[in-house]
């Protein structure tokens, strides 16, 4: 099965006119990608189960194949997609299994044409029957790994639905059938797996937010948000400046001449070099220890979002991948996957390890991934930890670096939160500082920074990558093109980055209120018996709700979300959507709540507890 | 192939992708010769009057005056309001990808101003991106596969061999058009280029036009659009319609947006599922720098798909809430619009005239911050070589960084595209000047 693995795993444009992209209602998987398209020889196209899917796939390789249905396979341009409608309408999401074994049947006609003379008609059935028995053998061996990183895959036909239901689940992917857009004219299959409906709990319960969120005043009956992690703790230190430096900071300074052209002209895509040098200053500061950054190394683009993403097209072809210790961040699944193609493969961490990255889990998911036949290209980990908040410690970066270097592959760094620290246990350590003055191959490793979290000014939308290697610098560079930030927003950021006695208060002001914060929410949640992983930074807090969980599953975590959000009017991200390898644990973001909130937050997740302990 | 060969000989150097090593992204091309030319040495009227004057950068220059009056007057757009405070709170933790509402509405009824009110937009099919150019490939991220083609007009902006192509893996198929009809899009081009891209086992997923034409400078006529559109339908692809040029058009009455061809068909839903329009304020406000752009699309699933990918290039609240304020003065921005188009008039006469003098012609055009100029008679061959000779002639020589047509797919060697709008009309005179002399000294001896 070489040659099929390799085939299934090569996500090379298929260069034949495709009628059937229709296949979008599929999960994004990209094994089901495309090679469903061609797939003619069965009514039920769109029913499959996942193993006859993936058989489906390897039909393309044998031309003779395709033949009993030309009609599907036209090529006749006039005829156009518009001839694919009718069997493109959404089908009751019911599994049908004769659909496989139908499937089996129309093999063995083809295949007498394939294998010609005597025994044609024995070995015409019995090739695509060893093919399925290798396939169902392949499926078996190379897609158990997978379950926890495909549970944001597949389509949910409701996006804000409160019923659990609604709500994609790693086993019931495959018979789960999207919305088809009812237009004739086609999306392209990435365009489509975007349009499918938001199904991460972690993408619901913020929709849900917006429709009804919570105010003191206006709606205290509203939804609580816990599960965005934004700071307004110190937007009272960020508008005070505002207030006396903005006209001057936009405009050129003591009301002097108003500058446009500084503004209004092309400027370089990549960001303005004195908001290069100024923004190399404030990382130095938040990452401490005398971390120096050199601003040639930096390019900016519009927010973190945008940054691993260009760097993910840097560093990564399509159907390769990145690994990636859990639980991590929910948007990741969209931000990295969604149009570069790349894979992420979980490096599964436990509770008992407090949730630290091993090198044994690492190694371990290399190999698996090799064995998927998926090329490795790099690690990727958010350190601050998000949604666990933890630290790497100076050993584990070590042993990180060591195992990158004698795997050959990148390094990639996520630091957004290298400034929202509050613990006093752990130090944070930068990866800069690491590779500084040690004999690390430097090309391999990527910082990725941004304002959103450390500055608070997630509207602003700016975002930093901070690489040791040339050749990826120029590539970003070049690509932040599709990104900028807009020159106004650059000045005004390079006044108040360039502010020091402002930046300083800022920093060491912003720390002591997230602390303060901790303190209080993590205070709470222990008397109500609920209890947090150890932390010390980020914006939010890991806690440990299994003792709520009826069913020490999935299913159970995810129940428990729904009360908290549907019962409790409280938004927190389950440990699923950040495919936690443990159930029971959510993200809770504190840093936008009103400190006199935190009790109203207590009492309705208390409320809750209360149901569970109840068995209600 | 090449790029395989670039890793095999470190082999310990960490590897990177094929988008990473790729030369889609054109900047090793000869045509960025002249950039770099320009770069290294700049005209300046004062310090350095024999330097490089740029011509191949199509910026809009001829009304900042008016831009930072209104910045002048309203210093509430550019700080967060009167009250100060409450609109910076809304606006520093603002990141929803479906932009300030504000905004969207500013954006919408200034893209219905610009068309003279013959067509609406809807605030909610406005997406907002951090520029044209992501909006242009964004849409085709959504439009079309790897390895799937769109049918562009030749000559075609030269960027968007790159924007298009580099990270969608989609390839552009060439309409060809002709001096012959002033470079106009006909049916039989679009047939013969549709059924090239067949032949060469290419799924067309669509159409992208650019009116007014970027490099041509001439809007696209109504009868054409008519023919682009059943074109499409018959096809069943997409068109895309990159109009940000469409507020520098020099008189409203001349150009022809494609949603005013669908509202005069009356909306069909035939029609509109498959029409999206790309707009920008670099262009037509002047802002390139704000980074601004905006899809327009009729189709309800393109409109839900571009939201959500726009996280990748979305434009600061600031800047939202200071264009919102700006685009919501009408008294204001129907000034701007008028004194724009009369401005960019007068540039196209004195370069047009200029040219004349030294007996160039140009293409007839109407819009545009350029002209799209014949040097076809001066060219020792008429082949892209010949073309290439005569520009780096230019470049070197004149000093003047003008856009070979080759570099735009033109079909027709010796045209060259100029840009005159983002210089003063004394930088445009001296690059007149200087490029009458070239040609009067090359008629005469054959060089420079």
């Amino acid at each position: 099965t070489g040659s099929l693995q390799n085939f299934l795993n090569h996500q090379k444009p298929n260069p034949r006119p495709q009628p059937q992209s229709r296949n979008l209602f599929f999960p994004s998987h990209p094994l089901y990608f495309q090679r469903t398209a061609t797939l003619s020889l069965t009514p039920f196209p769109l029913l499959f189960s996942s193993s006859t899917l993936t058989l489906s796939t390897y039909f393309p390789l044998t031309p003779s194949l395709r033949s009993p249905s030309p009609q599907r396979v036209s090529r006749d341009p006039r005829r156009g997609p518009m001839t694919e409608s009718p069997s493109s309408e959404p089908e009751p999401p019911s599994p049908k299994p004769r659909a496989a074994a139908g499937n089996g049947m129309r093999l063995v006609v083809p295949l007498q044409g394939v294998v010609q003379g005597r025994g044609g008609l024995i070995l015409g059935s019995l090739i695509p029957c060893a093919l399925f028995y290798f396939l169902q053998l392949y499926l078996k061996r190379h897609r158990s790994p997978k379950p926890p990183a495909s549970s944001s895959n597949p389509p949910s036909p409701s996006s804000s639905s409160p019923n659990l239901g609604d709500l994609a689940r790693t086993s019931s992917r495959s018979n789960l059938l999207g919305r088809g857009s009812i237009v004739p004219v086609r999306l392209s299959s990435r365009g489509m797996a975007i349009a499918k409906p938001n199904d991460s709990p972690y993408y619901v319960g913020l929709d849900k937010v917006a429709g009804d969120p919570f105010h003191r005043v206006d709606n205290p009956e509203g939804i609580i948000q816990l599960g965005l992690s934004e700071n307004t703790l110190c937007f009272d230190l960020i508008e005070r400046w505002m207030k006396e430096n903005l006209m001057d900071s936009l405009m050129g300074g003591d009301g002097a001449e108003l500058s446009i052209n500084g503004m209004a002209t092309y400027q370089p895509f990549d960001g303005l070099m004195e908001l290069k040098v100024a923004m190399a200053d404030f990382m130095s500061r938040v990452m401490g220890k005398g971390v120096s950054f050199d601003p040639s190394q930096m390019v900016l683009m519009a927010g973190a979002t945008p940054a691993i993403e260009i760097l993910t097209f840097c560093l990564a072809d399509h159907g390769n991948a990145f690994l990636i210790p859990t639980p991590y961040y929910p948007g990741f699944d969209r931000d990295i996957k969604f149009r570069t193609g790349v894979e992420l493969i979980p490096v599964h961490c436990r509770s008992t390890d407090n949730f630290m990255l091993t090198v044994t889990a690492l190694d371990q998911a290399y190999n698996q991934a090799r064995k998927r036949g998926l090329k490795v290209r790099g690690i990727l980990f958010s350190n601050p930890s998000n949604p666990v908040g933890n630290i790497l410690s100076r050993e584990t970066l070590y042993e990180l670096l060591d195992f990158a270097q004698e795997k050959n592959i990148h390094i990639i760094s996520d630091e957004i939160f290298a400034g929202s620290l509050y613990g006093t246990a752990e130090e944070f350590v930068s990866v800069a500082e690491i590779i500084e003055g040690e004999e690390f191959d430097k090309s391999r490793v990527h910082i990725i920074y941004g304002l959103s979290k450390d500055l608070s000014l997630p509207g602003f939308r700016v975002g930093v990558v901070y690489s040791y290697n040339e050749n990826v610098l120029a590539a970003a560079k070049r690509l932040t093109r599709f990104s900028s930030i807009s020159a106004p927003t650059q000045r005004l950021l390079i006044s108040m980055l360039s502010d020091a006695k402002f930046i300083e208060e800022y920093i060491e002001t912003n720390r002591k209120r997230i602390r303060r914060m901790y303190d209080l929410f993590v205070g709470g949640l222990d008397q109500l018996g609920i209890r947090c992983a150890k932390s010390s930074g980020g914006l939010y807090c890991w806690a440990d709700m299994s003792i709520l969980i009826a069913l020490y599953s999935e299913k159970g975590e995810l129940e428990l979300w729904d009360k908290l959000l549907n019962v409790g009017k409280v938004n927190v991200t389950p440990g699923s959507a950040c495919h936690c390898i443990e159930p029971g644990w959510f993200r809770c973001c504190f840093t936008a709540l009103a400190e006199e909130d935190v009790p109203l937050v207590m009492e309705r997740i208390g409320k809750v507890a209360e149901m569970c302990k109840s068995g209600h | 192939m090449a790029i395989e060969l670039e890793q095999q000989p470190k082999p310990a150097a960490v590897a990177l992708s094929r988008i990473a090593v790729s030369e889609t992204h054109g900047e090793d091309s000869p045509y960025f010769a002249g950039w770099k030319a320009y770069d290294e040495n700049p005209y300046d009227e004062l310090t350095n009057p024999s330097g490089v004057i740029q011509m191949g950068l199509a910026e809009n220059q001829v009304s900042f005056d008016l831009l930072e009056d209104f910045l002048e007057r309203h210093s509430e757009a550019a700080t967060w309001g009167k009250g100060a405070t409450a609109g910076f709170r809304d606006n520093a933790l603002f990141q929803d990808y479906h932009g300030l509402k504000s905004f969207r509405g500013a954006m919408a009824s200034f893209m219905e101003q610009i068309r003279g009110g013959r067509a609406r937009f809807d605030p909610d099919r406005v997406v907002l991106t951090a520029g044209a150019t992501a909006a242009n490939e964004l849409l085709t991220f959504i439009l079309a596969n790897p390895g799937d083609a769109l049918l562009i007009p030749t000559p075609y902006y030269p960027g968007f061999d790159r924007d298009l192509r580099w990270r969608t893996g989609v390839q552009i198929v060439p309409i060809h058009c002709h001096s012959s009809n002033n470079f106009q899009i006909t049916e039989s081009a679009l047939h013969a280029a549709y059924d090239d891209a067949v032949s060469r086992g290419l799924t067309v997923r669509g159409v992208l036009i650019t009116n007014p034409s970027n490099p041509l400078g001439a809007t696209v006529q109504r009868a054409a659009l008519e023919q682009i559109l059943d074109f499409a339908v018959e096809k069943n692809i997409h068109l895309v319609s990159d109009e940000i040029y469409s507020g520098s058009t020099f008189s409203s009455a001349e150009f022809v947006s494609i949603a005013e061809v669908l509202e005069s068909r009356g909306s069909r839903h035939v029609d509109r599922e498959r029409v999206h329009i790309v707009y920008s304020l670099s262009k037509d406000l002047g802002l390139p720098g704000f980074r601004v752009g905006t899809i327009y699309s009729y189709n309800d699933a393109v409109v839900t798909t571009a939201r959500r990918m726009s996280s990748f290039t979305l434009i600061s609240s600031q800047t939202q809430h200071l264009l919102a304020c700006m685009l919501s003065d009408e008294e204001f921005t129907a000034n701007y619009v008028k004194t724009n188009r009369e401005r960019l008039r007068r540039r196209y006469d004195v370069i047009i005239a200029g040219l004349r003098r030294a007996g160039i012609e140009c293409l007839r055009g109407n819009a545009g911050l350029f002209c799209w100029m014949n040097l076809g008679p001066l060219l020792k061959e008429s082949t892209k070589e010949g073309e290439l000779a005569l520009w780096n002639l230019i470049v070197r020589d004149v000093r003047l960084n003008i856009s070979p047509g080759s570099s735009c797919h033109c079909s027709e060697p010796g045209w060259f595209r100029v840009c005159f709008a983002n210089m003063s009309e004394a930088t445009l005179d001296v690059a007149l000047d200087r490029l009458h002399r070239f040609v009067d000294q090359y008629r005469r001896t054959g060089s420079s």
